[in-house]
């Protein structure tokens, strides 16, 4: 089956500008700073699949969800969403039917509903604001989506103070499902909840996508859930993307050494209860990013080529990785979990 | 319906914290009384004192009631024009209190949707608002009336600029005003705005304006409150001081500050109560509004509770 490109995100970048204001700059010194938090990202999302990226936090994942969804506008790059180019506010402003497509899921619970609001009206408010339906159908409407997240129909009434965190976010999927979306942007959806609670909101969105054939881009820190919900992981490291594959793939057969140190670091998948290995090391700072690979400061293969050169994805069995050492073939063989 | 709004403000924490103190209940009786009294002023008052074919000189300079030489007529005395002084003061409370309410919701409406912009949209516009709020910020209320109302009496007729100067009373100490609340709306603006419920509404489509109105201005509207019930208190005022001044508005149609001013110049003649009453009137009622607006502040700000 010829799978079809929801969306394709070619060179992605989104510098922020943190200088201090010029007159300090003047007078204190220092220049310009600028953080690189996404730094020419690639990929591609087929429909109905669930694409997650993983990183640690202040690798930009957030920075890439806002930059598609539109809340940020790119540096540079593009973003082409169902065979239409929405790189730059003006494109986007010329496609609401494309933007409407889209919805966003966010990660506090808390702050992501209006608390002024009744919940009927916050999930209504897509549906009043594009006029797709009128008077006692929107009412309707709003009563079948809660029902399907698996509230109740008369929880419209209510405000989000009197729901709790699970409860909320599942009125943030029926806001997010009430303009029928084709596609579903997760920011960390379920890392504010309790964990009981994060696998009952993970199941629902994966029955929610096989019953409206919805696409996802997820984003998580935690390995064990994006095990679970992904076709494809993307894993990330200040600001680029360092190897995407199948997630069956880059579970078994990981090529990067960030990924390998991230998959030694996870708290058992299978409860084997083998030998933790901490993630070693601190992140740097995305202001000034180390020169080549910028894992080199991390990495036990790292060599004079790593600290020079920024490594090219290239795609390995189906595998898509940015390494010197995997392109030079002097990776040792991946020894699994369970070594 | 009905029933269950008012369980819901019996059952809330502002009810609860404000019949736990007596100065405020106590506060918001005199105020409530004040408001009615000047609603119905014309119905409980002994005479028009708007109306010059009432006023009779012969009357003029009466003691209050409970002195030799008063009478129940003016219970509480009369001025030099033979004004009653208990309908006067129905009268002025009326004007006191329409220009402070004018003049705050004005300021308000301007300095809600300034600060909305303001903080909201952020860049130029920001940048913009807030110089001009600067500047605005060092003509106090007094220079203002007295630009304005030089403005307005150089292009109209003397009978004319009556008619017109409650409303430049009202844009001098609206303007006067603006400021606060712009900045305090900019204030928390810039909070509400970064809060993943007003970036959902960016990712449903809706158009900046309809963020601000639908979804920040009510999560704004709490310290909004607060300011514009302290301001009422410097509203009514700053109307008292303008119209002390000569430049408020006209001695036909007194304010308590009005009254006020004819009355100071009787002090020292012994005609004391044409001064006084209309003083503690004043004195009580921005104090009730003063105390309300406190304990308004203290309610709604969780870091004090
Ligand atoms: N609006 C902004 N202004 C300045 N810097 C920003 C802004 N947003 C993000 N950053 C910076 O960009 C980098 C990436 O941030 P981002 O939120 O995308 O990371 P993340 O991978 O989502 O992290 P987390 O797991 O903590 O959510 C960080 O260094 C962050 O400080
Ligand atoms: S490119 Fe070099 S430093 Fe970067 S991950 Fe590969 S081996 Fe390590
Ligand atoms: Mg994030």
């Amino acid at each position: 089956m010829a799978q079809e490109t929801v969306l394709q995100v070619d060179n992605l970048k989104r510098y922020f500008d943190v200088s201090k204001p010029w007159l300090s700059r003047v007078l204190e010194g220092g220049g310009r700073q600028v953080v690189q938090a996404v730094d020419g990202v690639s990929f591609e999302i087929s429909k109905g699949e669930t694409f997650s990226l993983v990183g640690e936090s202040g690798c930009g994942k957030s920075t890439v969800a806002r930059l598609i969804v539109g809340l940020y506008p790119p540096t540079d790059g593009s973003i082409v969403f169902e065979g239409v180019s929405l790189s730059n506010p003006a494109e986007r402003a010329r496609h609401p039917e494309k933007q409407a497509r889209m919805q966003m899921i966010f990660q506090d619970p808390y702050a992501s509903l209006n608390p002024r609001w009744r919940v009927g009206d916050i999930i209504a408010e897509p549906i009043r604001f594009r006029k797709l339906l009128e008077g006692g159908a929107v009412k309707a409407r709003v009563g079948e989506l809660l029902e399907q997240v698996g509230l109740s129909a008369r929880d419209a009434e209510k405000y989000p103070h009197e729901f709790s965190g699970g409860q909320r976010q599942r009125i943030s999927i029926a806001r997010a499902l009430a303009g029928r979306p084709d596609f579903l942007v997760c920011d960390e959806p379920t890392s504010a909840l309790d964990v009981s609670v994060q696998a009952q909101i993970l199941n629902l969105m994966k029955e929610l996508q096989a019953s409206l054939n919805l696409t996802y881009l997820f984003i998580s820190h935690n390995l064990a859930v994006v095990s679970h919900v992904s076709t494809k992981v993307g894993v990330m490291y200040l600001g680029r993307l360092v190897e995407w594959a199948e997630t069956r793939t880059l579970f078994n057969r990981p090529k990067h050494p960030y990924t390998r140190m991230l998959l030694d670091a996870i708290p058992d998948l299978d409860m084997s209860g083998r030998a933790r290995t901490p993630v070693a090391g601190e992140v740097p700072s995305p202001i000034n990013p180390p020169s080549g690979c910028t894992f080199h400061t991390r990495c036990p293969f790292a060599t004079e080529r790593c600290r020079a050169e920024v490594p090219q994805a290239l795609s390995v069995d189906g595998q898509n990785v940015a390494c010197h050492a995997v392109e030079e073939g002097r990776l040792p063989e991946w020894r699994g979990l369970a070594a | 319906m009905v029933a269950q709004r008012l369980n819901a403000i019996l059952d809330s924490d502002l009810w609860w914290s404000f019949t736990r103190s007596k100065v405020v209940v106590g506060a918001a009786i005199v105020t409530l009384l004040l408001f009615v009294a000047a609603l119905i002023a014309p119905w409980i008052s002994l005479q028009d004192p708007w109306d010059p074919g009432a006023l009779q000189l012969i009357n003029s300079r009466n003691p209050p009631v409970w002195i030799e030489g008063g009478t129940w007529e003016f219970p509480l005395g009369t001025d030099n024009q033979g004004r009653d002084m208990y309908s006067a003061i129905l009268y002025g409370l009326r004007v006191s209190l329409v220009v402070g309410f004018l003049a705050v919701i004005f300021a308000m409406v301007l300095g809600i949707l300034l600060g909305l912009a303001s903080g909201y949209l952020g860049g130029m516009t920001d940048t913009v608002i807030m110089r001009v709020a600067d500047v605005q910020l060092t003509f106090p209320a007094i220079l203002i009336a007295l630009l304005i109302g030089g403005i307005v009496r150089g292009v109209m007729t003397p009978a004319d600029f009556e008619a017109v100067a409650v409303y430049v009373l009202v844009l001098s100490i609206g303007l006067s005003q603006w400021v606060q609340f712009a900045r305090t709306v900019r204030g928390q603006t810039l909070v509400e705005k970064n809060k993943e419920y007003v970036q959902a509404a960016r990712v449903i489509g809706l158009p900046a304006r309809l963020i601000m109105l639908r979804h920040v201005l009510p999560n704004v509207m709490g310290p909004v409150l607060v300011i514009a019930t302290i301001n009422l208190a410097v509203a009514i005022l700053t109307e008292a001081t303008l119209s002390f001044l000569g430049v408020g508005v006209p001695a036909t149609r007194p304010s308590l500050g009005t009254l006020i001013q004819i009355g100071n110049g009787f002090l020292f003649s012994g005609e004391w109560w044409i001064v006084i009453f209309p003083g503690i009137t004043m004195a009580i009622l921005v104090l009730a509004v003063n105390l309300l607006g406190d304990w308004l502040r203290d309610a709604l700000n969780p870091k004090l509770r």
